[in-house]
């Protein structure tokens, strides 16, 4: 009888602090468990109390990595409760910077988080030692997705100009054009790096994935539309609490999402989005696709990088294209009247579906928030991939299985940080 | 540079949301040459190459939440010959400080599924309230060019040239026009430190006050000036309750503005 463990304390090259803990015996696995041990922050509870007008800004902290996520989804569930429907020019700048905010993190999180695994290196400077021109190609690539943030948004980290109703004020031209020859650029970069992560190895992994991503008829979906399963799912945002919940479990700070029906795991990001929405690709990112060797669904985790980098394509092209028919909008936002109510929104961060529901009182002040990030909505999901990969790799060393399992979460570009802050949200369901 | 021994730069994480250690990464232009200058030896979010400490430089974000942030924090300060925090997290407990103004005892008691799982500190405090710290970078985020400047000085052996100076002056540098005067905007700006490069105002609306509070900031003429703009008490006391809520001089302004019924 022999009993291995494999433990991961803190891993590296995801946002936030994560751990793994596998307990195998006689080859067989017993324990597997993936934590999440960054601590709660409580957004959920003093959200209570706050104005309408301050959601955004607050929930932008929840993520550094992907702030525009959580703005635009509390921003929409405030104008869900206002009954506001924004005119054209300024539905066509939040697309725009919520591109910038997939450009950036894409590009981070492909060049600099997992594309080290399939090199079999540490980080993406060791890299550099030996392909400078690559990494530095991947830095500037990032660096566009980050500019159009600041145009749109005022900075990178934490943007300030959007509001409920619009934005504080509007770019200018010059600024926004400016952004265009970069954006050419970019979408010939993204090609390249599509080309590039597409000759990978990729580890042998596949499962009957339930997929779950927002789907628009007009777009790929980033920033609204309904949301939709490879299973028959088909509902507005509104019903989204029907279908999905939350469970507790003793091993994470982080609530695990279920769907209600007991049908197990799924699944939101790239491999969802992409499944769902492979239809709404623009025809170069089709055929990027189809020069990787992809079909119109991937489910294949690892492959997870190569559909990152198609949507580099989609998402650099939408904003080339957003940027060059770019007139300043006669107003940055739309009046309104605050009234009490519920309201709900939904939007695609780069690592998944992200949902956001508040109710606020006639005063303007928040009474019930409720955030269900794209991570822990994954944590099942993951653990199930966790469970093959460690079954189908047992034969090799620990470090090296160690690294693999490593490679397997990061295959989801897990934002711990994002996932971590919601344990309060029985505090509010009572 | 084969043969010089580099200085080591740690990047330590607590309670937090990751930009601030993102800004390190977001350095597009300067990273490649910040990471020639020295030896990145625990950086988790970018590696997972980990070199032991002793560490020249450790570059702290996020707030001490739990028992075990305690105990970590007081290690890392063994470990690091200079202890550099960034952001508003680590410097005055962040946006997640709000729960130190209720009264989380029971609270956790009573709302959570399993209460038995969780271990938390009733409060989320910076990184000075447990260790000495030789330098704090305010900003929620930082601002890189300050990070950079930071780094700069540590290495070089000097002084970090960030000014202590308020908001408003970045406004005059930058020839905006100031939006509190002009528009009767709700502004922080006159008590609270520069370094955002007078954002908020540039993009027609009041600083909320990322950096926190300037040196000797007169929060009162602040706050009358805020209810003669029209903020009730409860608008006062959330303006100073925010990102940066436990941080002395704005936490003494909000409790000056708390009513029976909070």
């Amino acid at each position: 009888m022999t009993t291995r463990v494999i433990k991961v304390d803190a891993l590296a090259r995801v946002e936030g602090e994560g751990s793994l803990l596998v307990r195998i015996k006689d080859g067989v696995i017993k324990d597997l468990e993936f934590g999440i041990f960054e601590p709660p922050r409580f957004f959920e509870a003093f959200l209570v109390g706050r104005d309408y007008s301050e959601v955004p800004d607050i929930t932008a902290r929840i993520c550094g990595i992907c702030p525009i996520a959580y703005e635009m989804g509390s921003i929409q569930a405030m104008e869900d409760i206002f009954g506001i429907t924004v005119p054209k020019p300024i539905r066509d700048l939040r697309r725009l910077i919520y591109c910038g905010e997939w450009i950036e993190s894409h590009g981070l999180h492909v060049y600099l988080l997992h594309a080290p695994d399939f090199l079999g290196l540490p980080d993406a400077l060791e890299l550099a030692k030996s392909d400078k021109a690559l990494v530095e190609k991947a830095l500037r690539l990032k660096k566009i997705g980050n500019d159009i943030l600041e145009v749109v948004g005022g900075r990178a980290v934490h943007p300030i100009n959007l509001k409920v109703g619009g934005f504080f004020s509007t770019p200018r031209k010059a600024k926004i054009k400016a952004l265009a020859e970069d954006l050419k650029w970019a979408v010939e970069t993204s090609l390249a790096t599509v080309k590039l992560v597409g000759g990978f190895d990729f580890p042998v992994l596949e499962q009957d994935y339930h997929f779950v991503a927002l789907r628009h008829p007009d777009e790929y979906a980033i920033h609204e539309g309904r949301v939709v399963s490879n299973r028959g799912l088909d509902i507005p945002v509104s019903q989204f609490l029907d279908h999905f919940d939350e469970e507790h479990v003793r091993h994470s700070n982080a609530l695990h999402g279920i769907i209600k029906d007991g049908s197990g795991p799924y699944k939101v990001g790239p491999l969802a989005r992409y499944a769902l929405n492979y239809d709404k690709l623009s025809p170069l990112a089709k055929q990027a696709a189809k020069e990787a060797g992809l079909g119109p669904v991937v489910r294949n985790p690892f492959q997870s990088i190569v559909v990152r980098a198609i949507e580099l394509v989609q998402a650099c092209e939408d904003a080339l294209r957003i940027v060059e028919s770019y007139e300043e909008p006669d107003a940055a936002s739309v009046p309104f009247e605050v009234k009490a109510g519920r309201g709900f929104g939904a939007t695609e961060a780069p690592r998944g579906l992200c949902f956001h529901t508040y109710e606020v009182a006639a005063d303007g002040a928040v009474q019930f928030a409720r955030i269900i990030p794209p991570t822990a909505q994954n944590q099942k999901v993951i653990e199930s991939d966790l469970a093959l990969v460690v079954a189908a790799n047992l034969k090799l060393e620990d470090e090296a299985l160690k690294w693999r399992c490593e490679q397997a979460i990061r295959n989801y570009d897990p934002c711990i940080s994002c996932a971590t802050h919601f344990l309060d949200l029985k505090v509010i369901r009572e | 540079m084969a043969g010089v021994k580099k200085p080591k730069l740690a990047v330590w994480k607590f309670s937090s949301c990751d930009g601030c250690q993102l800004s390190l990464l977001d350095c597009e232009l300067e990273l490649l040459a910040v990471s020639e200058a020295v030896e990145i030896a625990y950086f988790l979010e970018a590696s997972r190459k980990v070199v032991k400490g002793p560490y020249d430089i450790s570059l702290v974000e996020g707030s001490i939440t739990t028992p075990h942030d305690v105990k970590a924090i007081r290690d890392i300060r063994k470990m690091s010959k200079t202890l550099v925090t960034i952001g508003a997290c680590a410097t005055s407990g962040g946006i997640q400080a709000l729960r130190n103004f209720t009264d989380v005892k029971g609270f956790i008691d009573r709302v959570y599924a399993h209460p038995e799982y969780i271990e938390t500190l009733n409060t989320s405090v910076g990184i000075a309230d447990h260790v000495p710290v030789d330098f704090e970078l305010r900003g929620c985020p930082i601002n890189k060019q300050q990070l950079l400047e930071v780094l700069n000085a540590f290495l070089n052996g000097r002084k970090p040239n960030v000014p202590k100076h308020s908001e408003c002056i970045e406004c005059k540098i930058r020839g905006t026009s100031c939006v509190s005067v002009a528009k009767g905007e709700a502004c922080l700006g006159p008590v609270v430190q520069a370094g955002c490069g007078g954002l908020c105002p540039a993009h027609q609306r009041g600083c909320f006050g990322c950096f926190g509070p300037m040196e000797s900031p007169n929060t009162e003429s602040m706050a009358a000036l805020l209810a003669k703009q029209g903020l009730d008490q409860r608008d006062i006391r959330r303006s100073f309750r925010s990102y940066n809520a436990n941080a002395p001089a704005f936490r003494k302004e909000s409790e000056a503005h708390d009513d029976e019924s909070h």
